[in-house]
């Protein structure tokens, strides 16, 4: 009797469903769309269902997620565990493929053409990266222990974040580093992070104030960063601080020698448009006619906002076309003109309730593989968020990545998708899984 | 599940920066707020006002202006159009009409850009009729100057579309607005501009005018612009300019009594009505190449020469004053000043005894030279004199900007002690090194301004205001400065011999220009020979003397004063001085009665020395 029940329910997906994240995924793409619209109404298509238009465009994809998402809920959890290495290699070889088949775009070969439309393939590697990272993770002998696991779950990360960048498309390729997040949730020693995020510190310093200035800052920093780190982790921690002084010793020296390369990778590896980029946030150019451009208007944008906002389809600087790209990577603008600043804390609230409840959902998992899939897809929701928007208040360097469920983008929206029912999926199931 | 508290506390802690991070940019005040007034829905409509007159000290209309028509396109309101008509209407041909397009859509589909300039008032008239069939076009009046008098192109200069570090530097000016470039256009832009009005225009959102924003309220209407009157005699400027045709230098004549610029000829020059309009891009690309005559460079104000004898005026006079020398001190020359084992300083024949006086009448350079070195020598170290002298000297308004109100100029050059121990690092120089100064030959230089400003200053016997060209603005007096006496360190008493000196130099039979002196008009006056070299290579080459001249009359009560530079014109009796005694009695007379002289000067032509001066120095380069 017991087991019929539960066979039912079992059978019966839309049980276990959580109506939150379907909830948070509803208002997103709806509140998405809206300002698509907004962005992109022009005094040649005004109808609602103009699909030579941008945001009819949007339409056909936001309908045909619905499919997408019939299909994803009805897949057998099993079906994406099992799957998951071979989509993973389907995705990498999409990803090689770019490199003979693409169509170049913008300077980037990331799109395979199909027809009319384009299809982004990074956008869907995400995806797939993050069920083969569930699925090594949750290998019963899998632990972060020994080194070559260390190995093995960063080159799983690394393939497609290089494959991506030699498109080029560092923008996308960056995303993969959200990925540490969940290692490191994993059991991955916390010294990775501290190393990669000294990297980037590091990376900024010596380019905001040169070579020389940034070592005595970096002693500091990292003399600091060390006392706290050992010095929370107690005594036993000591005794390495007194045997390993050759160590530091020797760290100090890559520090510095890190530093001064510095300089050359900016000038020789990076390309002009990276450069002032960087120079534009760092406040060493102010050239805002022409780098800067984007960001500028942007934020005068966001600015001409106010607290609630002009209205929608009211916003003139919105209307007039001012700032670049505002249906896709700037879409964010959008909301800040007409929806003032009511409006965008109400989409960060959203953003920042989606990915928590990704969080919260991932940890009742009692599947590794659930709890490291969900792990994955907040890390990423959160990497894109936090670049978009960051960038669009000026606050990040123009990286072009997509807001998820807002910027314009059929590849974008369905990977996105894609990432959240997969989640939906493995979690109406956790009640069977043991 | 510690390790899961990381992504939350991340994901709120950057929640909040993005939200604080809003709040400022949305709420706060801060550099990203724009005025609701640049709202991309609210058009602008400027309405320029009429740029101010220019008038001479008489009254004579020097600019003026005319009407001219823009005809302009904002590429991305145009509609299709029938473009037979449309090319007819203007008489332009298809091929022009669609190079404009391009050029106009390739600046901007939004702004407005020039599609055909200065359209005549023929075409304009029937064009308004029309343009409302098309779409995006619409026609922009501009006004354009005038110069009826076609004189004194160096002082009324020229106005252009500003560029963009004017923009930059000034908001009130937007792209393809016109500004004062050279002249008084540049140093009385503001006031003969005037203030645009703004008008605010709100538009719908699919770009429709829809009235005006707020009911006008932010509009302002123009102010005109305001006419100045030149302290500038056209007629003597005229004049002038006619006495310096096919010869190179300039001639600067001042009233001592106010510090008024009365002429101020730079030759060569050009006509100023070809740097207005469709003509001035051309033109100014070939006034400005010419660097053989160099019209753009205006000699009067920024051509730096030796002042030659006239400078001896001043070294006479720091002598009074300095007490090193009187009326009746006498000097020896046996053509010349011998100094030092070796070091001789030529002069002409002429009686040995000289007294000041007769120093003067005859330009001796012993006496000048024995004066200097009694001034530098007087006190303990040559240091002391020297500053002393440059202190006398520069009360003059030597040596430094004059602070005039035309917008070019030089500094000249009066050296002081630093710059000989520059000079001579182990700072053993003396009186004899720098000798040449008593003359106005060695380090001095002096602009043609400059010079004609301390002549005023002599002829008012010991001050001088700051020369001016403009006498009034209508409604605002000018600045303070203009009418601020500036008092010379030397005491008045000390100036009556000098002039006699100077007077003499006319009335005198072996003064310099006895045979330039005008019945009826006491000149007092001073010829100069400027010495004259470049250096080729490194090698130095003489190249003819300047011929320079100054003077000021009458004697009493002086009305006007004036230098006069004509380079490679010889010795300062030649040129120089006959023009500028022509110059003063066409001023006090206002007829000549030398017309022998004045036709000599008229038709003399210097183009030969100039190339001769030129083969001189491709010769000196092909030698080495």
């Amino acid at each position: 009797m017991i087991h019929c029940t539960v066979q039912r329910e079992k059978n019966n997906i839309f049980a276990g469903i959580d109506l939150w994240l379907i909830l948070f995924f509803i208002i997103l793409v709806f509140s998405g769309w809206l300002n698509i619209y907004a962005a992109s109404i022009s005094e040649e298509h005004t109808e609602i269902l103009d699909f030579g238009a941008v945001y009819g465009k949007q339409l056909i994809w936001i309908g045909l997620t619905i499919p997408l998402i019939i299909v994803v809920l009805f897949i057998e959890t099993r079906f994406y565990e099992r799957f998951a290495s071979i989509f993973y290699i389907i995705s990498i070889l999409s990803l090689i493929g770019l490199f003979i088949f693409g169509k170049n775009i913008n300077g980037a070969q990331s799109w395979y053409a199909i027809g009319n439309s384009t299809l982004q393939p990074s956008e869907f590697a995400k995806a797939f990266t993050a069920l083969a990272v569930a699925k090594l993770l949750s290998d019963k002998v899998f632990t972060f222990k020994p080194f070559k696991n260390h190995i093995k779950a960063l080159f799983l990360i690394f393939l497609p974040a290089l494959l991506i960048t030699l498109q080029p498309d560092p923008g996308s390729a960056l995303v993969y580093f959200a990925f540490l997040f969940v290692f490191y949730r994993e059991g991955l020693p916390i010294y990775y992070f501290v190393i990669g995020f000294l990297l980037i510190i590091l990376f900024l310093l010596t380019l905001k104030f040169g070579s020389y200035a940034s070592i005595p800052i970096m002693i500091y920093v990292v003399g600091g960063i060390f006392i706290l780190i050992f010095g929370y982790l107690s005594v036993y921690k000591q005794r390495i601080l007194k045997r390993n002084w050759l160590r530091f010793l020797t760290i100090s020296f890559i520090i510095c020698g890190y530093i001064f390369s510095t300089n050359y990778i900016f000038n020789n590896i990076f390309e002009e448009r990276h450069r002032n980029r960087f120079n534009v946030i760092l406040g060493k150019t102010t050239d805002i006619q022409g780098v800067g451009y984007n960001t500028n208007q942007a934020l005068k944008t966001i600015a001409s906002g106010g607290f609630s906002g002009k209205g929608y389809l009211e916003g003139d600087r919105t209307q007039g076309k001012f700032v670049p790209a505002q249906d896709t990577d700037y879409i964010f603008s959008t909301v800040g003109e007409e929806w003032g600043f009511l409006g965008s804390t109400f989409v960060i609230i959203l953003f920042i309730a989606l990915m928590l409840r990704i969080i919260h959902v991932a940890e009742r998992q009692k599947s590794t593989f659930s709890r490291v899939y969900g792990y994955s897809i907040a890390t990423i929701f959160f990497f894109h968020f936090m670049v978009n928007i960051g960038m669009v208040i000026g606050l990040v360097p123009t990286v072009g990545i997509p807001l998820p469920f807002f910027s314009y983008g059929g590849s974008s929206l369905w990977g996105f998708t894609l990432l959240l029912f997969i989640f939906i999926r493995l979690d109406a199931n956790r009640a069977y899984e043991w | 599940m510690q390790r899961g508290g990381l992504l939350y506390i991340f994901i709120i802690l950057v929640g909040i920066i993005f939200i604080g991070r809003l709040f400022y940019i949305q709420i706060l005040d801060n550099p990203y707020q724009i005025s609701p007034l640049n709202n991309a829905s609210i058009k602008k409509v400027y309405d320029y006002p009429e740029r101010g007159y220019v008038y001479d000290r008489n009254g004579k209309l020097l600019i003026a202006n005319q009407q001219s028509y823009d005809l302009m396109i904002i590429p991305r309101e145009v509609k299709p159009l029938d473009t037979t008509e449309f090319c007819d209407l203007l008489s332009i041909d298809k091929t022009f009409f669609l190079k404009q397009f391009k050029r106009a859509e390739n600046y901007s589909t939004r702004l407005p850009s020039t599609f055909v300039s200065q359209v005549s008032k023929n075409d304009y008239a029937y064009l308004q009729e029309k343009l409302h069939k098309f779409k995006g076009f619409y026609i922009q009046k501009r006004s354009i100057r005038d110069y009826p008098m076609k004189i004194a192109a160096n002082v009324v200069g020229y106005i252009s579309e500003v560029n963009e570090n004017q923009i930059k530097e000034n908001s009130y000016y937007q792209q393809g607005e016109l500004i004062g470039k050279s002249g008084i256009e540049k140093t009385y832009e503001s006031f003969l501009r005037g203030i645009k009005g703004i008008k605010h225009i709100q538009k719908n959102k699919f770009n429709k005018e829809i009235g005006s924003f707020k009911g006008g309220i932010y509009d302002t209407l123009a102010t005109p612009g305001k006419d100045l009157t030149l302290t500038l005699d056209a007629v003597l400027q005229e004049y002038g300019q006619r006495l310096m045709a096919n010869k190179r230098g300039g001639i600067i004549a001042i009233e001592p009594s106010s510090g008024e610029i009365l002429t101020l000829v730079t030759a060569p020059s050009y006509d100023p009505n070809m740097m207005v309009g469709r003509k001035r891009s051309r033109n100014s690309v070939k006034f400005f190449g010419d660097t053989i005559n160099k019209p753009m460079f205006d000699r009067g104000l920024q051509a730096e020469y030796p002042p030659g004898s006239p400078f001896k005026i001043l070294t006479g006079l720091i002598g009074l004053q300095e007490n090193v020398i009187d009326e009746s001190t006498v000097f020896t020359c046996n053509r010349g000043y011998k100094y030092g084992r070796k070091g001789f300083m030529g002069c002409h024949a002429h009686a040995s005894r000289v007294q000041l006086n007769f120093g003067i009448y005859t330009s001796c350079n012993s006496y000048f030279a024995n004066t200097y070195r009694r001034i530098i020598e007087k006190y303990d170290t040559p240091r002391k004199g020297m500053n002393t002298w440059n202190k006398h000297v520069e009360s003059f308004g030597l040596g430094n900007f004059l602070g005039y109100d035309l917008p070019s100029g030089r500094r000249g050059l009066i050296p002081d002690a630093d710059y000989y121990d520059k000079w001579y690092p182990a700072k053993n120089w003396t009186a004899t090194y720098t000798l040449s100064n008593a003359i106005g030959q060695g380090e001095v230089l002096t602009t043609p301004i400059q010079l004609a400003n301390m002549t005023a200053a002599v002829a008012n016997r010991g001050f001088y205001y700051t020369p001016h060209i403009v006498k009034n603005i209508k409604g605002e007096t000018i600045d303070k400065k203009f009418t601020t006496k500036h008092i010379t360190t030397i005491d008045k008493e000390h100036f009556e011999p000098i002039i006699q000196g100077l007077f003499d130099v006319f009335e005198n039979p072996k003064g310099t220009a006895y045979y330039s002196r005008v019945k009826g008009i006491e000149i007092c006056g001073k010829t100069g020979t400027a010495e004259n070299y470049t250096k080729i290579k490194g090698k130095r080459v003489k190249l003819t003397d300047h011929s320079i001249f100054i003077a000021f009359a009458p004697k009493d009560n002086p009305k006007i004063a004036i230098a006069v530079f004509v380079e490679n014109g010889y010795w300062g009796s030649r040129w120089a001085g006959p023009i500028a005694t022509l110059m003063i009695e066409k001023y006090l007379k206002g007829e000549i009665s030398r017309k022998y002289l004045e036709e000599r000067m008229l038709k003399g032509n210097l183009q030969e020395e100039y190339n001769k001066q030129l083969d001189t120095l491709y010769r000196a380069e092909g030698e080495k």
